[in-house]
Order: structure tokens, then sequence, then C-alpha cells
């Protein structure tokens, strides 16, 4: 069978329409400039998981005008489109989405490529080609080599640690350095006092033709502790850039037309209240205002979470921030760039990110006690056998022990492998996490808050018709197709029929309908009271010929799949669950009523921050699932926030987690495998602490020599990697569904 | 024994030599997509596609 026909994205596809997918100016601001007029876009396309897929998707692209190259990487499920900056932007997401493989503007990899991971790996390559070597002339001292062949192996032992000292070691050298600068203490400290001091006396004993040498443990623990470091490196926490992406959705500035010296664009730190202004259809509104002349449609997605344009008119006050989505408008502002909804709402974001509670991680936490233990272990040891024994050689031999054998190398991995293996599990299960501590802290938590629009249902409606024949509603579906308003989209899909009829004078009147003449008369299709009468009852749309209602329609939220088995799933495994949205009360508590959770609706962005506070004012851990820009305060505040990957990008770049799939299964299932993770992690540093327990007294009496410094490094370190191997292994459990999911993917 | 002094520089040379393999396939980007590479060798053209501007490590003005 052929694992290319994608039938959970083909059904999206078909119920979604061709428009899914960034828009053309997200994809271009997400894009970035290679010079000579070529620009590059990262997509993730979560649904590319075979050879066949990579083929179809370059091949298909490559043939698009504009796009000078594209490849697929299958690994990380990402698709690199170049593309040559010519006035439009080629059409790849709608290529992308016809063939089923719907992008997503949204990686873990910045722009600009991570230099810092490969200079890791470079340096881990040169530890492990020294200690490996090492360890192989090390076999034939320990294996009973004496007198001058001792010598010459210490020798070339010698030389062999010198590039993972000087090159591989210099992670930990600056780090402690700028540790001891700022006058604190880390783990590097101890790590590089150790490593230096074995070395020293090392080199000291081979130039005095000693018995004892460290060069392997000084090889090894840099190997090791590098694993560490360059797994830490790939969870470490990444920069958010919520609000500075916010702040450049604003226009820059309008078109002033009130002025003396004629309309010129200013800034729009320089238009006062007052000011008559020009909104280009296209455009988001730059300043609050009333609307002056003009009738269009206002896409208030950013403000609301709601995806239905709402008509305004003259008289009609209109928000920053929304879009002005099919005629010009003219207006009078009425507030400064500083009190206009859209920078009130930057306020908002700003001050709920920085009254998060700083979450400190768990390494962190053990590193503060760790240092000072080990440090004052060492001196303890040095200043025990200055007194009982009195030779500064073996005084120093014993320290130097202590410090190689406490050395945190286990405890180094013991959390950032169980992360990189739960980030992998959660990466196969479509989920990307950000961080490191967004695992840990998706691990506290204990009440769960849902948004409505976009999150548990997927803002697409299903029509359901209340009135008409067949007849009439194939007709509704040929003339909605003319419009390209979302419920007339729903409508055109849900009742299509092959009749061509010639529709004359099509129109599509903003917010009211779309209009057409069919054999002399006139048919409507819209809201209520303009395509009609307006008692229709609940009816939201009808479908009239010269005034008289034929067919009636209501809509009906579109659940995100799995919503309601999650829903279940979370509330048996003990999670609180709370529905908060900006949608009207009515429908919100039906919702919440059938998925079993408390409900409010109406809400605004500050009440819904302020319930979030609230929350945690109880002493909850609240995790916040949510996509819109309304969203975005309560998400940043929230202990932990997820987001899909259809939000929008503010709403992804606030969230901790992403889920790729269209599927809110992901949101029990990144919880369960943060869970784990989280116990294995205890169960690491239980490890870790139970090796350093057993060593330290036996480095402290003196009796470890180099042979079983290495052994018991290193199996320390391998035992904490296997049990981290464990995370999502589970024999003794069945668990089909997560599989399956797999597979139909 | 001594006459066998001669294998250590030998293995030295040969780890090293393997190292810088792996610092060149590293620069080189072969490990940017394991599972493409297994799956592209199906798939393999007569004509290269114009992709070969795409390898990282050579290109990027920007990074």
């Amino acid at each position: 069978m052929s694992c290319c026909v994608p039938p959970p994205a083909f059904a999206d596809v078909a119920a979604g329409g061709p428009n899914r997918g960034p828009s053309d100016n997200e994809v271009r601001l997400a894009s970035r400039a290679l010079g000579e007029g070529l620009r590059q876009s990262d997509f993730s396309v979560p649904a590319v998981h075979c050879g066949a897929c990579i083929r179809t998707i370059e091949t298909a692209l490559d043939a698009v005008p504009g796009i000078v190259s594209s490849r697929v990487n299958l690994s990380s499920k990402r698709v690199t489109v170049r593309w040559r900056d010519a006035g439009a932007l080629p059409p790849m997401v709608r290529r992308l989405v016809e063939l089923g493989y719907e992008p997503v503007l949204f990686s873990l990899e910045s722009a600009a490529r991570d230099t810092g991971l490969a200079a890791l790996i470079r340096a881990l390559a040169v530890a492990a080609f020294c200690s490996m070597n090492i360890m192989m002339f090390s076999g034939s001292v320990w294996a009973g080599a004496d007198g001058p062949t001792r010598d010459v192996l210490h020798w070339i032992c010698a030389g062999l640690t010198l590039p993972a000292l000087l090159y591989s070691g210099r992670v930990f050298y600056a780090s402690a350095w700028a540790a001891l600068k700022a006058r604190r203490t880390n783990m590097d400290v101890p790590i590089t006092v150790g490593i230096l001091l074995a070395f020293a006396l090392s080199f000291y004993d081979t130039v005095f033709s000693g018995e004892r040498v460290y060069y392997d443990a000084v090889a090894s623990l840099i190997f090791f502790l590098l694993i560490g470091r360059t797994l830490d490196h790939a969870m470490r926490e990444r920069v958010r850039t919520a609000v500075t992406g916010l702040a450049r959705l604003a226009p820059a500035g309008a078109l002033v037309l009130d002025r003396e010296a004629g309309p010129a664009f200013l800034p729009l730190d320089e238009i006062a209240p007052g000011a008559t202004i020009a909104v280009p259809a296209g455009e988001r509104v730059p300043l609050d205002g009333d609307v002056l002349e003009g009738r269009s449609a206002l896409d208030k997605s950013l403000l609301t979470g709601e995806s239905l344009a709402e008509p305004v008119g003259p008289g009609q006050s209109v928000p920053a921030g929304a879009l002005n989505t099919t005629a010009p408008l003219t207006l009078r502002t009425t507030a400064d760039a500083r009190n206009s909804t859209l920078s009130r709402l930057v306020q908002l974001l700003d001050d709920a990110e920085a009254s998060r509670n700083r979450y400190r991680r768990i390494a962190d936490r053990a590193a503060a006690w760790y240092s000072p233990v080990v440090h004052l272990a060492a001196l303890a040891a040095f200043a025990g056998w200055m007194v009982v024994n009195g030779n500064l050689h073996d005084a120093v031999t014993v320290a130097i022990a202590v410090l190689i054998i406490t050395c945190p190398c286990a405890l180094g991995l013991a959390v950032p492998m169980v992360q990189v293996m739960a980030a992998r599990r959660l990466f196969e299960a479509g989920i990307l996490v950000k961080d490191g501590s967004a695992l840990e802290r998706l691990a506290e938590v204990d009440t769960v808050v849902f948004d409505k629009t976009g999150t548990l249902t997927t803002g697409l409606a299903t029509p359901i018709a209340l009135s008409g024949t067949p007849e009439t509603l194939a007709l509704a579906a040929g003339l909605a197709a003319r419009s390209r308003h979302p419920y007339s989209l729903a409508i055109a899909q849900a009742f299509r029929q092959d009749g061509a009829e010639d529709w004359q004078a099509v129109a599509d009147h903003p917010g009211l309908g779309v209009e057409a003449r069919l054999d002399g008369h006139v048919y409507r299709l819209g809201r209520v009271g303009w395509s009609g009468p307006e008692n229709t009852g609940e009816a939201r749309s009808v479908l009239s010929r010269d005034g008289v209602p034929l067919a009636a329609f209501t809509f009906e939220d579109h659940l995100r799949p799995n919503a309601v088995q999650s829903a279940n799933a979370l509330l048996t495994n003990g999670y609180r669950l709370e529905l908060l949205s900006g949608d009207r009360p009515a429908l919100v508590e039906k919702l919440a009523a059938r998925l079993d959770m408390a409900g409010s609706g109406g809400l605004m962005p500050q009440d819904k921050l302020e319930r979030i506070v609230a929350l945690e004012a109880e002493g909850r851990r609240v995790l916040m699932v949510g996509d819109g820009l309304n969203d975005t305060p309560a998400m940043a505040r929230a202990h932990v926030s997820m987001a899909p990957a259809t939000a929008a990008d503010i709403g992804r770049n606030a969230a901790d987690y992403v889920f790729l799939r269209n599927d809110l299964g992901a949101v029990p299932q990144a919880l369960s495998i943060a869970r784990e993770a989280q116990r294995l992690v205890g169960q690491n540093l239980l490890l870790a602490l139970l090796y350093n327990a057993i060593a330290l007294p036996i480095a402290v009496a003196g009796l470890v020599n180099p042979f079983l410094a290495a052994v018991a490094m290193s199996a320390s370190s391998v035992v904490v990697v296997l049990n981290a191997l464990r995370l999502g292994w589970h024999p003794l459990r069945r668990r089909p569904r997560p599989r399956q999911a797999e597979a139909t993917a | 024994m001594n006459d066998f002094f001669y294998l250590i520089p030998i293995s030295i040379v040969l780890g090293l030599a393997g190292l810088i393999v792996f610092l060149w396939t590293l620069r080189n980007g072969q490990y940017d997509d394991l599972d493409g590479a297994s799956e592209r060798i199906l798939y393999d053209e007569d004509r290269p596609r114009r992709d070969a501007a795409l390898d990282p490590g050579r290109d990027d003005p920007k990074s």
C-alpha cells in the first residue's frame, strides 16, 4: 500500500477549502532574505513521512514559477523553499495544500542556523577521539606495563589529553570564569578545578615517573560532561518574541487626509486623536476610530479570536489591529498610538510575561547546592589527609580524586537526556516543545484552560439546513460558491451539486451576503434581514428569491478531532478543565456542558488573564491552550501554554508547546509524556546521587585508583542514559492508540 | 615489546583520520536529514536537481 495517500489531510483539505495554511503576508514576513533578490521560507510539514512524499513535494514545488529550489528534510519534517522576490509570492502554500501536505509556518530553529550546537558537537568529537585513544593506552598500563614502557605510554596519553583539555574543555572554563567573575559558583567551577588539577598532577607524575596518572579520567570526564552539555543545549530556553511580533503587526503609519498641507503619510506617534485617516482594503486599522465613509468588513480575529468578518459602516467605531478586508475606509481617530486597542494589548502581554513566576529548572536547583558540597568535600579530604599523613602529594591526589569522582557526569546527563527523549516522543506525536523547562512545568499542571474558537473548535462552521428542498439547497450552494465568506464556503461544500447555473451580475456585499441574478429573478444569500424577512427563527443565513425565503441555514461549530475524547481523558486523569472564550456566553456554555467543563463566554483578553491569575492564586498550576491574540496575555501568564500550529504568529510565539496536527489529542498526550519524563528525571537524579553517595567515601578514603575512577564514571553515566531511554517504552502496558495515530498520519 | 611500538603512531593516525572524516561530514551537512538520505537514494534521477545550492554549511550568507 502506498503510504502517501494521507486520508486525514485530504479530508481536512476538503473541509477547509484551498485557503488553508499561512497567508501570503505571513509567509513573506516569516521568510528571510538571502541576497540577490532571493528569499527563503521554512515550513513545518507534519504530513511528510516517506521518500515518495519528498519526491512529490519537491517535484511539484520546483515546477511552480518563481521558486528557485526546494528541499524536504524528512527528519525534521520541514520544507525549505527558495524563491525569487519579484512581485507576487509564488503560490507555494496553495500547492502544498493541494497535494495534501498542509504547511505550517513554525519551526523551532529560528532563521539563523544554530552555530552553538555544531561547535559543541565538534568539541564532543575531539573529546571522544582523545578519550578513546587514551583508554587504549591506559588499558596497557593497567595490564601491567612498567618501567620505561609505562613512562612512554604516559607521555603519549599526556599528548592526547591536550586537544580535549584545550579545545573541548573551553565550554566549562568559560562558564566557570563567568560565574566566578560574578562572584557566584556553578557546577562548572568544581569541574574546571578538577580537570585542571588532575591534569597538572598527572603531568607532574609523568615527568617524575609516577605510578598513577589520571589522563583517562580527564578526557572521559570532558567527554561525558560534553554529552550532557550538548543535549542540554538542545533543550535550552529560547528567547520569546511574542511582544515584538505583536508590535510588528501594527502599521508603521497612516495616511492623514485632513492636513493643511495636503494628505501625507505620517508615523502613528504624530497622529493626534480627531485626525482623519484612510485605511485601504487589506491593511490593518492603525488607530482606534469611528468610520466616516465607506462600508467594509473587518476581520477582528486578532482581537477577539472570532474568524468571521464583521460588517462596518459610517458611524461605527473600529479598533486598531482589525484587518480591513474588502473596501477602503475613512476614519476619524479617537485615540493616539499609545492608547489604541493594539498597543494596550501589547502592554497587557508585556505585563503578563513579566509577572509570571520565574521558574528555576531542576538542574539549576540541583547545581545550587551541589558545587558547595563538592568543594567542601574535596577541601575536607585534603585537610584530613594533611593532618593524618602529612604528605602533600597524597593529600592533593585524594582531593583530586574526590573532585573527579563527584564530577556531575551522571547529574549533567540526568535531566537533559530525558528531556531530549521526551522532545523526540512529542515530535513523533506532532508536538513541538520550546525548551526543557516547559517539560518540567507541564508535569506540574493540574488545571487545563481551553479557548473555544480555533482551539476546541476548528474555526470552520458546519452548516445545517433548517428549511429548503434539495433543489433550493443546490441553488444556495451554487450561489455560495461565488462568495469568499467562510459561511458561504461551508454551504458551497456541504450541499455541492454539479449543476452549473448561469449566475449573472454577482455582487458580494461585505458583511451582508452575495446577490446575483438568474432567469430574471434576484437571488440573495446572506444574513437574516438582508436577504429575507427578519423573523426566521434561529436561522443565521437565508437564501431568497426576490425577497421570498427559499432555504435557511444555521451553523454549528466544528469541533476539533478528538476534542470530546481528550476532554474525557483529561477529566478521568483528575485535571480540572475550564473553557474561556470571547464568543457569546450561550454558545460557550452549550459547548462547555457538552464537554463536561466549566465555561464562561464574552470574555475580553483582560478577563481571561484575570481568570488565570485567580486560578494561580488558588495554588493551581494552569495549562492554557489557546490560539488567538486575545489568548496570548493569558498564555504568557499561565504556568505553561500550548497552541495549535494554525494559531496566530504571536500565539505560537507565546506558547511553550505547538501541536502541528489538527488533533486535540495532543493535549493529553503531551501531559502524559511530560509526567513520565518527570518521573524518569526524578529516578535519574536519585541514581546519580546514589552513585555519589557510594563513590565519595571511597574517594575520601584514598582508595580510588585511575581504573576505578574511569569505570565508575562511565558506568554511572551509562546507567542514567539507559534509564532515560526507557521513556515511552512500556513492555508491560498495552497502548494501541498512539501507534495507530502514527499509522494513519 | 619494543618491536611493536610502531603500531602506536599508526593507531593514532587512523583515529585522527576518522575524526577528520567525521568533522568533514558534519560540516558538509550530512547529518541534517538522516531519514531523508536513506529514502532519496531510491529516487535518484539522472539529472541533478537544482537544490545543490541548498546544501547547508556551504552557503547561507546570512548565518
